[in-house]
């Protein structure tokens, strides 16, 4: 029986979770010793995989298998494949970036933590499910904790109502961190009913009575039944990876979410979605996956440049940066519609390099948050004297978002660029090419604007992160030009994975 | 008389009863009418023990005024512990399950 | 035809790279001044000799052998799709002495010149520096169109840093930003430019596609429009018109990043690229023939706006410009190797030009050159800036006399005589110009008044005439070998370009020291030509008015519709389903009267339903 290295790093968190429930409830130290120890656990077991995965056998590798309900073909079977791997590293580096991040949490840090460490288990149990249906239970443990984490944890804005629909802003009550909650929890809910009927309508075509996701990637699919599933998949996690124009729920949630949860859930959740596009979407439906790709690639082009000049237009930072990553997950999204080997591993190295860059902004703002007790760009300024330390990793996080090579950014970007071209629609090279420039516009604006310029004395008293929160921002930044220099570490190992997807489909 | 008369009194009498549960305000007119109703289902299960020599009816007949009765006594001590509370017993008063 | 050895380049590379790392990574170093000066210099003073020992240790090479060595970078199923390497010839040896030694010049003169900066602030700098002489060397050493793309950006990078290295002044925050956005926006034809070419070709790397090239094997279809997006982040890079407006505004860096980046090095890294690519260039006559123009129009355009700047720095720049018109111009007339010429003689005397004005600048703590002055007495100061002067208005036997005679030839051998016309009147204005400031700010006893020490520090004085002796001698040596090389091209282009020279130099003596002519006169004269120039031509209004009117209106629009209309349907979705649980609350009267209704109302219907059978 080989050692279940996946099922440590799936449930470590878990378990860490019902530790800090049943054991540490009154002590604070205890309870981010307890997800400090787990997630590290997890992380360094998330390293070794990645190192000991073999290339060169490819295919899935760190098999476990426990039939859970054999009449219906469920069982708990887990594995990683070149994609999986990368995911599962980026996980833990963020979540472990994460609970540093959170270290000053001050209400109810137990439940805050026990909350997290649960959701992180869903994430990882995605990226390892072979079996559908525990892919989908792992999926809504993945989302549910959300409108907890939100709710209670988050902080509020203001919105103005305005536009022929101010009445119904009004009356949602657009702003607070509870509309944010709900209306994250509701949207990505109502995604994950399409992808059940999904999962549903192909495990009774294919007949075979199981939910395993290698007897189903073996049977040949009508292309009716594809087509339709490939479209309740695009819907389902489309919303989650955010695609236009079902990706509001995106920018409110990740502003009112706390610091840790923004950068899980802008980080590794919308990967999420991408992910389950491709492993599921391609990797089942690979006909539907070539007759539609003008759709998710013309989305994502949507995605790109309107997402870049959203940004640009706000006025808050996080809503920055949320933006910023629905532009980002456009770009995932063509990287995957190019079916070309360049765009399909650019498209997984976009999702690591942004969900590490993503990771590394949103435990940026939340300290200049906590510092300055403001999400105003305007209001701030000259924060470079004070903070040197964030501007810096503020400056490597926003060239790693516009591709300035040695950064992570660069090679999935120019990858991207290289399987667009290739792709059967050359022309969306130009919306990615174009949402590089934006991207460059409105990330070095923000910059210029927090930290450079005279400081004022008002903010005088501001400092530079310390400690814990120091350990984040060296860890993610040190990721995103690691993989920048040598970005063949990460790619090897996708190769092996997105060359099988990709010859399974005959492109007309 | 054949069956059917005394089946259409039963409607009827229970007809009157239901108008009667429905439309009147006072809760113990409604009471009235629910007597009405049960007292016509008991017209029914009696004309058709007679009509098919079927002793069941009639004792069926018998549980179901007993348990009217005590229906009865515990729907008028309900109204009498409302009109202490409430000083009404108008049932258009009486809408504290509103949603 | 040499090649060196690649790993002696790959120490050339490493040594500025370790400096950087030891400076980012190592805080004591860099919060103490002293220790991070030594090592950016110690580690450039060594890559220095590296450099010329490499190039003095090359051998020559055979036709069919390639100069470069690589290693895979990105892996791919076929093969790696993106390699990383060095590529040591001729053109990148030549590169590397003149970057690591101008380098080493700046970085030692920054010593003195920001003698006055926090000591923690110097440490950033030349950590900046190092990583700058890594991404330039890496750039000229790049074997395939990627790698050079990413260095490329590295240097864009430093650029950024260091235009804005007085990070706390709004003017110096703006310069740095629009610099990177400028240049940006030629990358992004750079980078589309060269994903095209891998699409058809397979490859990035130049060996390969020169190869194919030469061989006809390299599809021709649709190569104009990939090597014109190509020649878009030159234009960027090397600022050529319309994208020449973020150089003006970087002077707001320190003088010496000016001097290093500005002028010798970054900045020809788009003429650089042209040169290195020219046998693929050469396949699409159109494009070089649009390089040729663009360039000499850049030359004119910017010499015209030099000659009303006020600001020494600028005037600098514009010149800058107007000499990167130069090059562009000729490589795009298919001389090339006249271009390389004249970008390392340049890189020199400009380097010189920008140190000497840094000195002018010292003295009198002003950059206008009304305001300084009267320092005619003291030969030590001006000398050098003259020597350089006279070298960019093409005076025999300095370098720029050899190098703009040599351009000139080749763009009047490849036809384009407007191009050659306008290449005439900027050599002209260069010598009218430069002279105009030698003596408004040397001779011309102006409105300031010299700063209290007159002393220079030896270190910026001594840089200077290390940097005008190697011009001189440069001069020397490219006279040496015209006059022994054979004799061709149009005998009578050197007097004519000997004569534009004195020309301009004449014109700028009459007007500003001897006061013949009143210089308000003869702006006068040419008055719509002054009034454009002043305004730099409305060309950085055009920028900035499509920034502010059209892209941020666009983005503020896109906002808007997002929040409001985008997200409002789905709030409208959601206040409808709130209102309709209102509504259908109401059902819900709490009076148990109409609870009976409903259960007698739907039994009634139940009834009437079984009856007919319609269920």
């Amino acid at each position: 029986m080989p050692f279940p290295v996946l099922s440590i790093i799936t449930w470590a968190p878990f378990v860490g979770a019902v530790l800090i429930v049943f054991l540490a409830r009154h002590h604070p130290l205890a309870v981010r010793v307890i997800a400090l120890v787990t997630t590290a656990l997890s992380t360094v077991l998330s390293v070794f995989i990645f190192v000991a995965y073999d290339r060169e056998a490819a295919g899935f590798q760190f098999y476990e298998k426990l039939p859970l309900v054999p009449p219906l073909g469920i069982s708990y079977e887990i594995a990683v494949d070149g994609i999986s791997l990368l995911l599962v590293l980026l996980t833990s580096i963020i979540i472990f970036a994460g609970v540093f991040a959170s270290w000053t949490v001050a209400t109810r840090s137990q439940e805050f933590y026990a909350l997290l460490l649960a959701l992180v288990t869903g994430v990882y149990g995605v990226f390892v499910s072979l079996d559908l249906f525990v892919f989908f239970l792992f999926y809504e443990l993945a989302v549910l904790p959300m409108y907890l984490l939100i709710g209670i944890w988050g902080s509020s804005g203001e919105v103005r109502p305005r536009g022929m629909f101010a009445w119904a802003i009004r009356e949602t009550g657009v702003g607070t961190k509870e509309y944010a909650a709900m209306k994250l929890t509701l949207y990505l809910l109502f995604g994950s009913a399409f992808i059940l009927v999904g999962i549903f309508a192909l495990y009774v075509t294919a007949g075979t009575g199981s939910f395993s996701f290698l007897e189903l990637e073996a049977t040949t699919f009508d292309p009716r039944v594809q087509f339709w599933v490939f479209l309740a998949f695009y819907v389902g996690f489309g919303i989650l990876a955010g695609i236009w124009p079902l990706h509001t729920w995106s920018p409110d949630g990740h502003a009112s979410a706390p610091t840790a949860v923004s950068m899980l859930h802008a980080g590794v959740l919308m990967k999420l979605g991408a992910y389950g596009l491709v492993r599921l979407g391609m990797g089942l439906l690979p006909d539907a996956a070539v007759d539609l790709a003008w759709l998710v690639g013309g989305i994502a082009c949507i995605n790109i440049v309107y997402g870049a000049l959203s940004a640009m237009a706000q006025t808050d930072l996080k809503y920055v940066i949320a933006y910023s990553s629905v532009s980002h997950m456009g770009l995932v999204m063509l990287g995957a519609a190019t079916l070309t080997e360049a765009g399909l591993n650019g498209a997984v190295f976009q999702m690591f390099a942004h969900g590490v860059m993503t990771g590394l902004f949103f435990a940026l703002v939340g300290l200049v948050y906590e510092k300055a007790h403001s999400r105003a760009i305007f209001a701030m300024g000259g924060f470079g004297r004070v903070m040197p330390g964030i501007a810096t990793a503020f400056t490597v996080g926003s060239l790693s978002s516009l591709g300035l090579p040695a950064t992570s950014g660069f090679v999935a970007e120019v990858l991207t660029f290289m399987g667009a071209w290739r792709s059967a629609h050359p022309w969306w090279l130009v919306p990615a090419v174009a949402g590089t420039f934006l991207t460059a516009v409105y990330v070095l604006r923000v910059a210029k604007q927090i930290f450079w310029g005279p400081p004022s004395p008002h903010f005088d008293h501001l400092e530079d992160a310390r400690g814990p929160e120091w350990f984040a921002l060296v860890l993610l930044t040190g990721v995103i030009v690691l993989f920048g220099m040598a970005p063949g570490l990460a790619i090897a190992p996708v190769d092996t994975a997105t060359v099988p997807i990709l010859t399974r489909m005959v492109k007309p | 008389m054949p069956l059917i008369a005394y089946l259409t009194l039963a409607a009827l009498v229970f007809a009157i009863g239901l108008f009667g549960v429905l439309t009147r305000r006072n809760a113990v007119g409604i009471l009235l009418g629910i007597e009405l109703m049960l007292n016509a289902v008991n017209i029914n299960l009696v004309a058709f023990a007679r009509f098919h020599a079927d002793l069941a009816g009639m004792i069926f007949t018998l549980f179901t005024i007993a348990i009217t009765v005590a229906e009865v006594a515990v729907g008028l001590a309900i109204v009498i512990v409302i009109f202490r509370v409430r000083r009404t017993v108008e049932a258009d008063h009486l809408d504290l399950l509103r949603g | 035809m040499r090649v060196g050895s690649p790993f002696v380049a790959l120490l050339v590379l490493a040594l500025p790279f370790v400096a950087f790392l030891l400076l980012a990574l190592v805080r004591p170093l860099r919060r103490s001044a002293p220790a991070a000066a030594t090592v950016s210099i110690a580690a450039i003073w060594t890559a220095v000799l590296a450099a010329f020992w490499l190039s003095w240790r090359a051998r020559p090479r055979g036709l069919l052998q390639s100069p470069s060595t690589t290693w895979a970078w990105i892996p791919a199923d076929g093969g790696p799709m993106a390699t990383v390497g060095v590529m040591v010839d001729d053109k990148s040896m030549t590169m590397c002495m003149l970057v690591t030694f101008v380098s080493l010049m700046v970085q030692v003169y920054s010593w003195a010149y920001l003698h006055d900066e926090p000591r923690t602030a110097l440490g950033r700098y030349y950590a900046y520096h190092s990583l700058f002489a890594f991404s330039m060397l890496g750039l000229v050493l790049s074997p395939t169109f990627l790698q050079m793309y990413v260095f490329w950006e590295l240097v864009g990078l430093c650029s950024y840093l260091l235009i804005g290295f007085w990070y706390d002044r709004p003017s110096a925050a703006r310069a740095a930003v629009k610099a990177f956005w400028i240049t940006k926006l030629g990358d992004l034809g750079f980078v589309a430019g060269i994903v095209m070419l891998w699409t058809t070709a397979g490859t990035f790397d130049f060996w390969e596609l020169f190869r194919m090239a030469s061989l006809n094997t390299l599809p021709l279809q649709g190569l104009p429009l990939v090597m014109f997006l190509i020649y878009l982040g030159a234009v960027g890079k090397s600022a050529q018109f319309p994208l020449h407006v973020w150089l003006p505004d970087a002077m707001e860096g320190p003088t010496p990043v000016s001097a290093l980046i500005h002028a010798a090095t970054m900045v020809t890294a788009g003429v650089f690229m042209v040169t290195r690519a020219f046998p693929l260039f050469v396949l699409v006559p159109d494009v070089l023939t649009l390089i040729a123009w663009v360039g000499a129009f850049t030359a004119l355009l910017a010499a015209t706006m030099a000659c009303v700047e006020s600001d020494i720095k600028r005037v600098l720049a514009y010149s800058t410009i107007s000499q990167l018109g130069y090059m562009m111009a000729a490589a795009g007339a298919g001389a090339p190797d006249a271009a390389f010429g004249h970008l390392v003689a340049h890189g020199i005397f400009k380097a010189l030009l920008f140190l000497g004005a840094g000195v002018v600048i010292h003295v009198f703590h002003t950059n206008d050159v009304f305001r300084m002055g009267g320092l005619r007495g003291l030969p030590l100061l001006w000398a050098p800036f003259l020597i350089a002067t006279l070298a960019l208005a093409g005076v025999p036997p300095l370098p720029g006399f050899f190098t703009k005679e040599a351009i000139l030839a080749g763009v009047l051998e490849a036809h384009l005589l407007v191009p050659f016309l306008m290449l005439a009147l900027t050599a002209f204005l260069t010598a009218f110009y430069m002279f105009r400031v030698v003596f408004l700010a040397f001779f011309v006893r102006g409105l300031g008044e010299p700063h209290a020490h007159h002393r220079v520090p030896e270190l910026m004085s001594g840089v200077c005439w290390a940097l005008a002796t190697l011009s001189v001698g440069t001069g020397l040596q490219l006279a040496r070998v015209t006059l022994a090389g054979s004799r061709h091209g149009e005998a009578w282009l050197p007097l004519a370009s000997l004569a534009l020279a004195g020309g301009g130099i004449v014109l700028a003596w009459a007007m500003y020291q001897r006061g013949a002519l009143d210089p308000a006169r003869v702006a006068a004269a040419l008055a719509p030509l002054d009034w454009m120039a002043r305004r730099r031509y409305g060309l950085d209004v055009l920028f900035a008015g499509l920034y502010r009117g059209v892209l941020l209106v666009l983005s503020r629009v896109v906002g808007w519709t997002d929040r409001y209309v985008v997200d409002g349907v789905l709030n409208v979705l959601s206040a409808w389903t709130l209102r309709a649980g209102d509504r259908l609350r109401r059902l819900q009267s709490g009076l148990p009267q109409d609870y009976v209704y409903g259960v007698a109302l739907g039994a009634l219907l139940l009834f009437v339903l079984a009856q007919w059978r319609l269920w």
